[in-house]
Parts: C-alpha cells; sequence; structure tokens
C-alpha cells in the first residue's frame, strides 16, 4: 500500500517526509517535478504519475503538494481518498493546513502520521479516535505542557477503536447539551450568453456540530425528502432506517462532522437566484472595449443576497481596466488577468454594476470568446430546493438538549457565460 | 531530523535507550526513530526487542497490539522467529484489536522474509474465520498481499465476509470488496448470458419454477443465478451511499464486472455524485465512467449535463469530460451537443480547444446524420485566427473526407489556398495528402499546389517533405504532362536530403515510376500502389481498449499493467461447486445423508434442473453458516465425545433445531400455498391440516429412527423435498396428471427452499449491523439477546402477506424485525416488503381499509407512489395486537385493486425481552405463582439441552432475553408483552435423564398457555 509520503510546497521543495515501510529516496520526486514542469499549472499536474519502480498520486491541497508513493497496484481513489482525509485531518487538528503550521507542529503531525497508517493501511482515520490519541495543540495546552512536562499524548489509550461506534468517543460530558445543525445548498449552474440556463443542479449538505453528554440517539426527519434524490451518509446513519422509512437515525460523533451530502433531484426546476446582465465587447480595429456588467436579484423567494463576489479571468490581450464600480471595490491583476469584484449585498432598488473600458494590447487581434463570469453569493435562512427538517428527537439519554436548525444557500460552480 | 531526509543514524544509541521511558510522547518518538533507523544498525536494535517482547504480554490489549506494531516494523532479519511468535500468538489474542494488528504485522513479516509464506497462510487461513469486524479488513489485504492466488481459503468465508461487511471499517471494505470481486468471477457463471436470447427458452422451461422464485426474490432471473453470487451484489449496494469515495468506486467496479447487465444502472448516479469531490478524485472517476460510457451509452445517459465543462476546470478533467460526453452523443442529442462544443472551441485554453475538434470529428464519423453539419462547422473554424485550432480542423476534415471523398471539391480547394498561411507541419502534411488523394478531382490546382511546394521543399518538415514526394509521384502518374519536370526535380532535392526516410522514399519512388528498362514489374502496378483506394481510418477513443483492465485500478488509470496487478478472469463455463462455501460440518452431514440414497437422488435431480439443487444445497448450508457461527465452538466439544455417526446427526440435527421453529413454519407455508394452489376455499381447513402434518411427521421421524433423536427434520425434510422432486419427475414423464398437482408440488418445493434461506432476504444483511448499533446504545430492550461478538443470526421468517398470483404482480412479505415500534410502544414493528412482479409500474400502494378487532391500533406506511418494474420496497408498519393473537385484517389497495390480506402475529412476537438480574426474576417469579404459572415437562435426548441449544430454541420461537443464571442446568428467559407490558418469565429446568420442565409464569395466563404450546414442540422435537 502506500510506502511514502512527500510533502512539497509550491516553490518545489521537499519540507516534511514520512516512510511506512522501507524507505524510499526522495530523488523519486524527482519525476513529480518533471510532471509539474510539464503540466505548467499546478492544477494540471497529473493525480498518477507512473515512474520505473514506483507509482506517484499526488493532491493539491491549500498550496501544497501531498505526494503518496507506492509500489504495486492499489485502487488509486483509495490513496487520493486517504490523502484528503489527511489533510482533512491536519486542518481539524491545527485550523489551517500550510507550510509553516505543519512545520510548527512537525512532533503532533508525525505522530498522527504514524497512527493513521500502519504498514501504508489505514488504521485510524476518524479524528474522534485520534484527538483521544493525540491531542490538539492549543496555546494554553502548550504553556502547560512546558511547565509541567507532560505531553500531547494521550495518556489513556482510546476506547473508541475497539467500540462498535468508532466514531464516538465514550464518557463525553457537556454542561450545556446542544445541537446545531447548517443545511447548506449549493447551486451549480451555466448561464449562458442569454441568460438561459444550461445545467443548474443542487448539491445539499447537513453539516451538524452535535455537543451532547453520553450516548444520545438521535433522529432527524424531514418534511419533504422525496426531495433528495442522491445521499451519502456519515457511517453513523443506521442506512436501512432510512431506506425504509426516509428518516436519519444516528448515534452522532462529537463534535463537528458532516452527516449528509445530498443532491436534488435534476428533474425538479432549480430557482436561479441571480442573473447578471453583461455588455462586453472588444472591437477590432481599437484598442478598447467596453465592458459593463449589472448584477441583479431573481427568485430569491423574499430573501437578500449576500456576499456577492464576482471574478472573470480576462482574455491575455487585455492590458488593464479602468471601471467604477457602483458598490463594492474592484481588482485587476494585469499579471494573471483576473479581475474581481466584491459586491456585497444587492439592495434590489438599485443594482449594483460595474462599468468601463478596457485597454487591449495594440496589434493584437480581437480575443474568440468573451470571459466567463464566476459568481459567488450566499442566501441566508433559505434553503433553495425547499428541503426542510421536520424534527429532531433524542434517545438513549435523559436531558433536554438545545436543538438548532441554519439553512443557507450558496453559489457552488456558478458560471455564466458571456 | 527524519523528517527532512537528513541522517541521523549516529544517534542511534542514545536513542535507543530511551524505549524503556516512561513518557509515552518520547517512547512513541523512539518507535518512529527505531523504525525509521533499525534497518541499518541491526545489532543495535536488537537491544530494545526484549522491552516489546515484555510489552507483548501486557494486560492491556492496546499496548499489546502497539508493542506488535513496532516489533514488527523494525526491519531486521535475526528477528524473524521472534516475530513469528508474537504474530500466532496475537492471532489467538481475545482482543480483535490484536488480533487485527496481528494481520497487518502478517505483511510486514512477509515482505521481510517471503519463505515464511507457508506458515503465514496458516495464521492468514485463521484469522480469515475471525468474526470481528475490525479484522476483516486488515486480514484480507494481508491476504491478498501474501497469497492471492489461494481462493481456496476464502469458500468458507464468503458468506461471512458479505454479511460483514456493511460494518467493516470503510478502508476494508475497498479492499474486501476487489477481493470479492475477483472471487466472484471465478466462481460463478456469467449472469451476462440472459441477453443471448437464451433467455426465450429458459422462461418456457422453468415457468411455473420462475413464478415461485420471483416470490422470495424479486430480482432472480430465470437462469439462476447462484445465491450467494446475489448476496454478494445486494450486500454492497448499500456501500453506494459511502461517503468515501474509494468505496463508492469499489462497488461500482464490483457491479460492472459482476452483476447482470439489468442492474449495472445504479451505479452511475453514485459516480456522477462523485464528481463534485476533489479534482483528483474527479480525474480518476471520470476515467472509469469513461470506459465504462463506452460500452454502455445508456447508463450516463440521464446524467449527459452533469458532464459539461466549466471554464475553471482544469485542462485534464476538460478533455476527459469531452471524451465522455462524445461517448455519450447519439441523435437525440447529438444537437445540444454540438452547441455545447461550439462555445468549447472558442474557449481560451487552445488545448481544451484543440481536443474539441477532434471530439467533433469522431462524432461526426459515429452519427451519420451530423457529418455534413461538422464539416461545415468546421470548415467555418479554418477561418480561425489560432494556428494550433486551424491546424487542427485541417487534420480532422482530412479524416472526414476520406470518409466521403466525392462531393467535397470546393473544401479541397479552400484548404489548398490555405497552404500558405499554415504552419504547422501535421496539418501542412495533411493538406498535402489530401490534395494529392483526390487529385483528379482538382487538375487545375494540384499541380500548382505541387509547384509552391517544390520551391519551398528545402525549409520544411520532413513529415511535409515525404507528403511532398507523395503527391509529386501521384501527379506523375496521373498527370505527366504537366508535372513530370516539377516531380523529377523534387525527387532530385530528395535524393540529397539529410534525413535518410527521405532519401529512401525518393530512390523507392523514382524506380516505382519513372520508366527505364531495369524496372521491374512493379512498374506497371504503380498507379494502382499509389492511387488505391484507402479505407477511411477509424476514429476511436483512447479509452477504448482499456476495459481488459479491471476499473477502479491502478493499472486501469495508467493503462498499462501496474506491479502486482491481478487479472480479472473471465467467467467460468460451469460454475465450481458452490457447496465449496458451505462450512464443514454439513458437508459431513451431506455425506451421511440417508445412505446410498443421495448420490441416486441427486442424480435424479440434477437431470431435472441444476436451480434446485443450488438452492438446495444453499438451503442446508445457511443453515449451517448461521449455526456454526454462533455455536461452533459447542460443536467441536460435542463431537469428541459421541461417534462419528451420532455426531453428524447431532450437528445435522442441531443445525435444524435451530431453526426449529422455522420448521413448522416452513410447512405452514407450504401447506398454505398448496391450499393456494388446489382451491381457494380450503383456508379454513388450514389449521387442521397444518397440525395433521406435524403430528404424522414426527410420527414418522420417530418411526424412522427411535434411537437417537437424530433423525430429524432436516433430513426429514430433505426427504420430502425428494420425494417431491421424484413426484415431480413422475408427473413430468407420465404427463397423464392434471397439471395443477404438478404445479402444486412445484410450488411446494420451491416454497420450502427459498423459507429456509435466509441469505435470500433482506433481513440478514441489516440484523448485524442493526445490532451492533443496538448494542452500542446499551438499550435494554435491544432485540437480540445473543451474545456480543458473535454474529448473530436472528431467526427471523417472512410471512407471505399478498402472493403475487392473487396480487396481480404484487407480492407482499411480512417479518418481524423485533424492534421497538416507532410509532408506538404499545406497537408491534412489522416490516412488509414489496415486489413488483409485473412488467410496468404499480403506482400508489397503500393500505385501505382496515378490519382489526376491538381495541387493536394499526399504523400504516405513507403510500408509495410507484413501484418500478422488478423493483422492491420494504415499509415498516406498526400493529398495536392487544397481547392477543387475533389476526388484523385490512387491505392492501394499488391504484387499481384492492387486495385483503392479513397478519396473525405469533405469540413469540408479542414480546420485547427485558434484562433483569437472576434475583429480581426470582422474585418475580415468586409474586406470579398459582394461577399465574403454566408448566409442563419435556422429553427429548441430552444434546437437545445444551445451553445454547435451549438458547437458540427459545430465541427463535420467542423474542424474549436472557436472564443470567447460577445453575446449569436451569435457564430462565424474561421478557414483557408489548401492549401491557406485563412480565413473561420463561423457566427450562433440566432434570435427570432426558427430561426437563419448562415453566412459564405471566399475569396473562392466555399468552402464556400459547407460549407454553409452541415451545414445547420445538424443545422436545429435534
Amino acid at each position: 500500500m502506500i510506502h511514502s509520503l512527500f510533502l512539497i510546497n509550491s516553490s518545489g521543495d521537499i519540507f516534511l517526509e514520512k516512510h511506512w515501510k522501507s524507505v524510499v529516496s526522495r530523488s523519486v520526486c524527482d519525476y513529480f517535478f518533471e510532471a509539474q514542469e510539464r503540466a505548467t499549472e499546478a492544477e494540471n499536474v497529473p493525480p498518477v504519475i507512473p515512474t520505473p519502480h514506483h507509482y506517484l498520486l499526488s493532491v493539491y491541497r491549500h498550496k501544497i503538494f501531498f505526494v503518496a508513493v507506492i509500489q504495486t497496484e492499489v485502487p488509486p481513489l483509495f490513496v487520493i481518498e486517504f490523502l484528503h482525509r489527511v489533510v482533512d485531518t491536519f486542518q481539524d487538528y491545527f485550523g489551517v493546513c500550510s507550510e509553516p503550521v505543519i512545520k510548527d507542529n512537525v512532533v503532533v503531525v508525525y505522530e498522527v502520521l504514524e497512527e493513521m497508517l500502519d504498514n501504508g493501511f489505514p488504521l485510524a482515520t476518524e479524528s474522534n479516535i485520534l484527538k483521544e490519541l493525540i491531542k490538539p495543540p492549543t496555546i494554553l495546552r502548550t504553556v502547560v505542557n512546558t511547565i509541567t512536562g507532560s505531553t500531547n499524548v494521550g495518556d489513556q489509550l482510546p476506547t473508541g477503536q475497539l467500540s462498535v461506534v468508532p466514531w464516538r468517543r465514550t464518557g463525553v460530558k457537556y454542561t450545556n447539551n446542544e445541537a446545531y445543525f447548517d443545511v447548506i445548498e449549493e447551486i451549480d449552474a451555466i448561464i449562458d450568453k442569454s441568460g438561459s440556463t444550461i445545467t443548474a443542479e443542487i448539491q445539499g449538505v447537513i453539516d451538524a456540530c452535535v455537543k451532547l453528554t453520553g450516548m444520545p440517539d438521535l433522529t432527524l426527519s424531514f418534511m419533504n425528502p422525496r426531495l433528495l434524490d442522491d445521499v451519502s451518509f456519515h457511517p453513523c446513519v443506521r442506512f436501512k432506517r432510512w431506506e425504509s422509512e426516509r428518516i436519519l437515525s444516528f448515534i452522532p460523533p462529537d463534535g463537528n462532522f458532516r452527516l449528509l451530502s445530498y443532491h436534488v433531484s435534476a428533474q425538479n426546476l432549480v430557482a436561479i437566484p441571480v442573473y447578471v446582465k453583461h455588455s462586453i465587447s472588444f472591437r477590432d480595429s481599437s484598442s478598447l472595449g467596453r465592458f459593463e456588467i449589472t448584477v441583479g436579484p431573481k427568485q430569491t423567494m423574499g430573501k437578500t443576497i449576500e456576499g456577492v463576489m464576482v471574478t472573470s479571468q480576462m482574455p491575455k490581450g487585455v492590458l488593464n481596466m479602468s471601471l467604477a464600480p457602483s458598490q463594492g471595490t474592484h481588482t485587476f491583476d494585469p499579471v494573471t488577468k483576473m479581475l474581481s469584484w466584491d459586491v456585497g449585498k444587492i439592495n434590489p432598488q438599485k443594482l449594483p454594476s460595474l462599468k468601463g473600458t478596457m485597454s487591449l494590447q495594440a496589434g493584437a487581434s480581437k480575443p474568440d470568446e468573451n470571459p466567463t463570469i464566476n459568481l459567488q453569493f450566499k442566501i441566508q435562512q433559505l434553503a433553495i430546493s425547499g428541503l426542510k427538517v421536520n424534527r429532531l428527537d433524542m434517545y438513549g439519554e435523559k436531558y433536554k438538549p438545545f436543538k438548532g436548525i441554519k439553512y443557507m444557500t450558496k453559489a457552488g460552480k456558478f458560471q455564466v457565460r458571456t | 531530523m527524519i523528517a527532512k531526509g537528513k541522517n541521523a543514524s549516529e544517534l542511534f544509541p542514545a536513542v535507543v535507550k530511551n524505549v524503556a521511558s516512561k513518557n509515552i510522547e518520547i517512547k512513541k518518538l523512539v518507535y518512529v526513530y527505531l523504525v525509521r533507523y533499525a534497518e541499518e544498525q541491526q545489532d543495535l536494535a536488537l537491544l530494545s526487542i526484549s522491552t516489546f517482547q515484555r510489552a507483548l504480554k501486557d494486560p492491556n490489549q492496546l499496548i499489546r497490539a502497539s508493542a506488535l506494531r513496532v516489533l514488527s516494523s523494525i526491519r531486521v532479519p535475526i528477528i524473524v522467529p521472534i516475530m513469528m511468535l508474537a504474530i500466532k500468538e496475537a492471532s489467538a489474542d481475545l482482543s480483535p484489536y490484536v488480533r487485527k494488528n496481528a494481520a497487518h504485522a502478517i505483511q510486514k513479516l512477509y515482505s521481510l522474509d517471503p519463505e515464511q509464506k507457508e506458515m503465514l497462510i496458516e495464521v492468514i487461513e485463521k484469522l480469515l474465520k475471525d468474526k470481528s469486524t475490525l479484522v476483516a479488513g486488515s486480514v484480507v489485504m494481508a491476504f491478498e498481499e501474501v497469497c492471492p492466488d489461494r481462493i481456496d481459503l476464502i469458500h468458507k468465508n464468503y458468506r461471512k465476509l458479505c454479511n460483514l461487511l456493511v460494518d467493516v471499517e470503510e478502508w476494508g471494505q475497498v479492499v474486501i470488496i476487489h477481493m470479492l470481486t475477483r472471487y466472484a468471477r471465478t466462481q460463478f457463471v456469467s449472469p451476462w448470458k440472459e441477453d443471448d436470447g437464451l433467455e426465450d427458452n429458459e422462461k418456457n422451461f422453468y415457468e411455473s419454477d420462475d413464478e415461485q422464485k420471483e416470490k422470495t426474490d424479486q430480482r432472480k432471473k430465470p437462469y439462476t443465478m447462484d445465491p450467494d453470487h446475489r448476496l454478494l451484489i445486494r450486500n454492497t449496494k448499500p456501500l453506494l451511499q459511502s461517503r468515501n469515495a474509494a468505496v463508492v468506486m469499489a462497488v461500482a467496479q464490483l457491479y460492472w464486472h459482476i452483476s447482470p447487465k439489468s442492474e449495472v444502472g445504479i451505479i452511475s448516479k453514485s459516480l456522477v455524485r462523485l464528481l463534485r469531490s476533489n479534482r483528483e478524485v474527479q480525474y480518476i472517476v471520470l476515467q472509469n465512467i469513461a470506459t465504462m460510457s463506452i460500452q454502455r451509452k445508456g447508463m450516463f445517459e440521464p446524467y449527459l449535463k452533469s458532464f459539461y465543462v466549466r471554464s475553471t476546470d482544469p485542462t485534464m478533467i476538460k478533455t476527459l469530460k469531452l471524451e465522455i460526453l462524445t461517448n455519450l452523443a447519439n441523435e437525440a442529442n447529438i444537437s445540444t451537443l454540438l452547441r455545447e462544443f461550439q462555445t468549447y472551441v472558442k474557449s481560451q485554453d487552445k488545448q481544451f480547444a484543440a481536443a474539441t475538434i477532434q471530439t467533433i470529428g469522431r462524432c461526426a464519423t459515429n452519427i451519420s446524420e451530423v457529418t455534413d453539419t461538422c464539416l461545415n462547422g468546421l470548415v467555418c473554424l479554418l477561418s480561425n485566427r489560432d494556428e494550433i485550432v486551424v491546424a487542427e480542423s485541417v487534420v480532422v476534415i482530412k479524416k472526414l473526407l476520406q470518409m466521403q471523398p466525392a462531393q467535397h471539391g470546393e473544401i479541397i480547394k479552400h484548404m489548398a489556398k490555405l497552404l500558405d498561411s499554415i504552419t504547422v507541419p501535421v496539418a501542412r502534411a495533411s493538406i498535402l495528402w489530401l490534395i494529392g488523394e483526390n487529385c483528379e478531382r482538382v487538375p487545375k490546382i494540384a499541380p500548382d499546389v505541387l509547384r509552391k511546394m517544390a520551391k519551398s521543399f528545402t525549409s520544411e518538415d520532413d513529415l511535409v517533405k515525404l507528403q511532398i514526394l507523395n503527391l509529386g509521384a501521384k501527379l506523375y502518374l496521373t498527370n505527366s504532362r504537366q508535372t513530370k519536370l516539377l516531380t523529377q526535380y523534387i525527387l532530385n532535392l530528395g535524393k540529397y536530403d539529410q534525413n535518410y526516410d527521405i532519401r529512401d522514399r525518393t530512390r523507392f519512388i523514382r524506380q516505382l515510376i519513372v520508366p527505364n528498362e531495369k524496372s521491374g514489374a512493379l512498374s506497371k502496378y504503380a498507379k494502382k500502389i499509389f492511387l488505391a483506394q484507402k479505407p477511411a481510418p477509424l476514429l476511436e477513443s483512447p479509452f477504448k481498449d482499456r476495459d481488459h483492465f479491471q476499473l477502479g485500478t491502478l493499472s486501469h488509470t495508467l493503462n498499462t499493467k501496474a506491479n502486482g496487478y491481478l487479472e480479472l478472469s473471465n467467467w467460468p463455463e460451469v460454475a465450481p461447486d458452490p457447496s465449496v462455501r458451505n462450512v464443514e460440518i454439513i458437508e459431513l452431514a451431506k455425506e451421511w445423508t440417508p445412505a446410498g440414497k443421495t448420490k441416486k437422488d441427486n442424480a435424479a435431480k440434477k437431470f431435472y434442473s441444476e436451480s434446485e439443487e443450488e438452492e438446495d444445497s444453499s438451503d442446508s448450508s445457511s443453515d449451517s453458516e448461521s449455526e456454526s457461527e454462533s455455536a461452533s465452538g459447542e460443536q467441536d466439544e460435542e463431537g469428541g465425545s459421541s461417534d462419528d455417526s451420532s455426531e453428524d446427526s447431532s450437528s445435522e440435527h442441531r443445525s435444524d433445531s435451530e431453526s426449529a421453529s422455522e420448521v413448522g413454519d416452513k410447512r405452514t407455508a407450504k401447506r398454505n400455498s398448496k391450499s393456494n394452489g388446489k382451491s381457494d376455499s380450503e383456508d379454513g381447513e388450514k389449521e387442521n391440516e397444518k397440525s395433521k402434518t406435524s403430528d404424522s411427521f414426527s410420527a414418522d421421524s420417530g418411526s424412522e429412527e427411535e434411537s437417537s433423536s437424530g433423525s430429524e427434520s432436516e433430513s426429514e425434510s430433505e426427504f420430502e423435498s425428494r420425494k417431491v422432486a421424484k413426484e415431480k419427475e413422475k408427473n413430468k414423464t407420465k404427463q397423464d396428471r392434471n397439471p395443477l398437482t404438478k404445479d402444486v408440488s412445484l410450488l411446494d418445493l420451491d416454497d420450502f427452499n427459498p423459507v429456509s434461506t435466509p441469505v435470500a432476504f433482506p433481513t440478514p444483511a441489516l440484523s448485524p449491523s442493526l445490532i451492533a448499533d443496538l448494542e452500542g446504545l446499551n438499550l435494554s430492550t435491544s432485540s437480540s439477546v445473543i451474545s456480543v461478538n458473535t454474529p448473530v443470526f436472528v431467526p427471523v421468517k417472512t410471512h407471505v402477506l399478498l402472493h403475487r398470483m392473487s396480487g396481480r404482480g404484487l407480492a407482499a412479505h411480512y417479518f418481524f424485525p423485533r424492534q421497538p415500534c416507532i410509532f408506538g410502544d404499545k406497537m408491534v414493528s412489522i416490516q412488509i416488503t414489496l415486489n413488483n412482479t409485473t412488467d410496468r409500474k404499480i403506482e400508489n400502494i397503500h393500505i385501505g381499509g382496515k378490519k382489526l378487532p376491538m381495541g387493536m391500533q394499526m399504523h400504516v406506511f405513507n403510500p408509495i407512489e410507484s413501484l418500478e418494474p422488478e423493483g422492491s420496497i420494504t415499509v415498516s408498519v406498526g400493529i398495536d395486537f392487544c397481547d392477543s393473537t387475533q389476526t388484523a385484517s385490512f387491505q392492501l389497495c394499488t391504484k387499481d385493486d384492492c387486495f385483503n390480506v392479513n397478519i396473525q402475529p405469533p405469540v413469540g412476537e408479542l414480546l420485547l425481552p427485558v434484562t433483569m438480574s437472576e434475583k429480581d426474576f426470582k422474585k418475580e417469579q415468586g409474586m406470579l405463582t398459582g394461577m399465574n404459572e403454566t408448566s409442563t415437562v419435556i422429553i427429548a435426548a441430552p444434546q437437545n439441552f445444551t445451553p445454547s441449544v435451549i438458547l437458540q430454541k427459545v430465541v427463535n420461537v420467542a423474542n424474549v432475553g436472557v436472564v443470567p443464571s447460577g445453575q446449569d442446568n436451569i435457564h430462565r428467559f424474561a421478557a414483557k408483552t408489548v401492549h401491557s407490558g406485563s412480565l413473561m418469565l420463561v423457566t427450562v429446568e433440566l432434570k435427570e435423564g432426558s427430561t426437563a420442565q419448562l415453566i412459564i409464569n405471566t399475569e396473562r395466563t392466555v399468552i402464556g398457555s400459547v407460549l407454553l404450546r409452541e415451545l414445547k414442540p420445538v424443545l422436545s422435537q429435534g
């Protein structure tokens, strides 16, 4: 299985290596650098690179390449999924996953990696268990540790790994018992030039933050479970109950976790909450182009659209842009040709717009294609698919927990072609 | 320092000393260090070994485990024997966690010293038998690493692995699924044959058979899939919902490789879901989809739009999506696709634009309707400003024109003009070739082009030069008057070229076309050689050849064979003996079955139909499986004490008696179906008949073997089934009887088999996980009573609620999941499985009018909007039976029809198990004497009175909880009734000889006596 792991930063330095079997020389990464060079952009580095004796499987996240070295046939998704899990774990431990943070916590990182894999086979990947084994560093604990000489390594060995509910720690205690659920939906859409929708779908997740004492057994039911077309669950969810009754029944892990992600069936028409009016034109002869976009609300169910952000990758021929927004701020990076406009809230009475001119490279021909516009936005207190949680019940424990549910709609991969 | 890759080995002795440190963090870091450098400093590493050896004996399981982990990670050959010993010990450890680590250690040891293989295989074999979900994943991994070809080790554990699969941790699931895919490909016959038109013949022949099978398992196909094969497919299905992409992919490839073609469709939805994931996951998944979509367009067609390209996707994702879009293109969607492609062509990512053009070319060749449209579109692109785009278009146009050269003179002319502006060599070469090929159609232009090219010959790319030579030769042959001189000039230039390929070609052409006296026969054919009709190239997907690799593997991704890739074998022609998957004990029993008769009968049966045999064996095996799982320990102990034959008989008997209640039930079912078959009016007589049969049956068994109690239902029932089979045969050969009787016997047999085949039902799959969940909850009311670690076979029988014949294709079965009902705490929860056996949708299934006795209540399920053909759905209802065994009648309605159905609960299902201490039990019992006590004496063979047998029998009949007992000869069980919550105390007290006293104390004397009546035959009988 996984032989070794190399962490490579964006400038091409290997800043951490870990081996689970015999040591693989870091020169194996040369093949990776070669591929990286060929790909020009970090995004384009192929995830699987064959070398004469090894295979390099890499994952690119937070500007760091996580390169796993394997020697024999293994399902590539197995490795990739695991690498992502490693990144998630780091993020969970340290808040962010970046080179300086990993370097600062190298001991913890090493211990965590040691626990996650044994001989290249995943051992403990549930962050609940790992946290019991190795406590995440906090400022307070570091201070205490330096004074008392104690360590981050948990002194009692975890029991969770042995139980039938490996995702939950035993003996959890809270004074305030609370369970919060966030229903977050993302709209993926491609809107064509004329404003009609080419494809649109809704992907949703329910993230939970559960802080409950003991071993609570929760059930969560929906008003309209029929909406959910395709779902994937956290391992804690009892599949059969869902199959037969469309009820989520589970013993939650402690803390934050993703309970479920779902897909709203494509048959349902997706309401597109915003529209973009655009007129971008390049003229063949002159070195000036006109640029104008306006963003407005469409089907918002009476909610305000917030956090609107417009980005667009301009063609190479554009030298500079002089634009004036009616609200918010905008920037244009002449090197990457990236235009971004932070709009903020949309006021339906006064639609935000961005107008101005582009200066083009003299003599260059006009670009074939107008740039696509990527849109970000947020709508609080609305699940665009209409999904509603009916009720949340708790069994198995006596106390009354505090329950809360929040809805939010966001733009996922929302593109407008112009 | 290790992390930075520096060599820290000189510090070795200093570090190793710390291994005995008390501080856990230091200890762990020393371990890391040790593992890293032990190989280089072997002698010094040995110093630490003794510490680990001590730790291996630690009472804390986790310390034992981590000691084993580190010990096995130290790659020092000298300690191989120590490791071997440690692994052996650990594999027998009580803690599953330690056993898991032992499985990991096996791989490490194997890579350190492959000579230990044989010994390691032994350990693997032992660990494969392990029932813990913790161990399963790791041991299969070890199996894959050490001895992937020893498929024989899997046989006996196959069913267990399938059933455990859902509860294994996610990484283990991936490994197990991959292994099982390979296994299934070697052990089962292909389910794909049904597509070959065999179906029709078979259907007629098996028609009546078929109906019955469909009744129990909707999806079973007429070609009779091995139930084990089905088991695997069914048990992996829930995993498609996993959050782990690797698991989903593993299930997808399993479905792709081993499930019947009609069922593969369900994976596409899940795969499309994965596309939302990270870029790397997308990449792999898209590759696999690309391969699949070549063979099965239909699968992904509904998701066409999910593959539309976004401008922010990385290039590799874009090209893969494009590939899939091409594969999915057909007459219906091509126009939308082409519109989409038009946007792509304009993309700023030129590499992607070029790929799009190729794609358009492929669509054009594949779908003849749009060839012209595509061609026109491509010609428009020729005026594009970007050179790569133009070049790519030229190449594609060339390929397209080659297919239908006749009518496109205009385009060729246009392209000839382009020759002046294009600089990309491939495109230039393509144009030249095209002109040469069609030089007769453009007689004016061709020589002119040649003239231009001759002028620039020296500065051209090699590829272009070769095409110039070709063009020259072709023109020379067709139009020598105008081009003779030009060609000779070019040939002269070519003669002195730097590239030897060109010099070679020049010489060859000169010899061939320029007539001189030496030139032989060949020159006569020069024209034919050069101007032969060339077949149009096929534009194929690069993923075409990938399907011979197993999907989801590294080899598939790379399209080369990776190290250690294991070929997926082809389906065997004939299925290897399915009985190998049965657990040993039964094989013995089978050999033993009624002397001499077996073989003949088997042969006879085989002659009749194979499906029966299969089902039969699965029948016995499933019994044996459940039994061996829970009581295998018992078995051995027992076997030692008695002689051979009685061992067999007892084991056999036990396997059956365990599901003894089932036997009774099977009989009922049988009767039911029989009477159904005969006439519906006989319903009233059912009761009588049932008791009669059981009477005559016990008399039968008594006479057959009086001395030992080993005669028993299993053999008996086998007998009967055989009889039936024979009878059938008779019927068939004689063909004089009324066909109805034949039908009846067929009904009979098939009904009987599946009912006793728990494997064929969804419930066992669910029960272990449910139980695990419930255990995790520490619910005192949890349904199962059997001890925690063994995967329990909850004795679930299903009952027919609505037969598919009477339900016009809608079949319904129900069973008691023995869970506390969620609808109300006085209700008994019942799960109803609805199957649609028709070939059209059944809509709006709901419960209509209810005819319930006084006081009874029922919580109905939500109406089901529609049920797909061949589909099945499980719903749960709750019925408050008021602690009586009265029948609950209600109507099951569809859009068009209403069917009267009824549920009569066995008394044992009206209970909920409770746990209490022995003291409490006695106290309660003391309060429930006199009127409230009923008792009876049971007589049976001593081997029926082992604790486990009694436990199983009682639990089988009634949903009761075990009360720990201080005395060996008294077994106590406690439950409360669902409705009133009154206690129900069951005591089995073993007496001298082969008698026992069965006492039931309860306030609800009616139920108490009914339960007594039901328990008595079960306990006394085999």
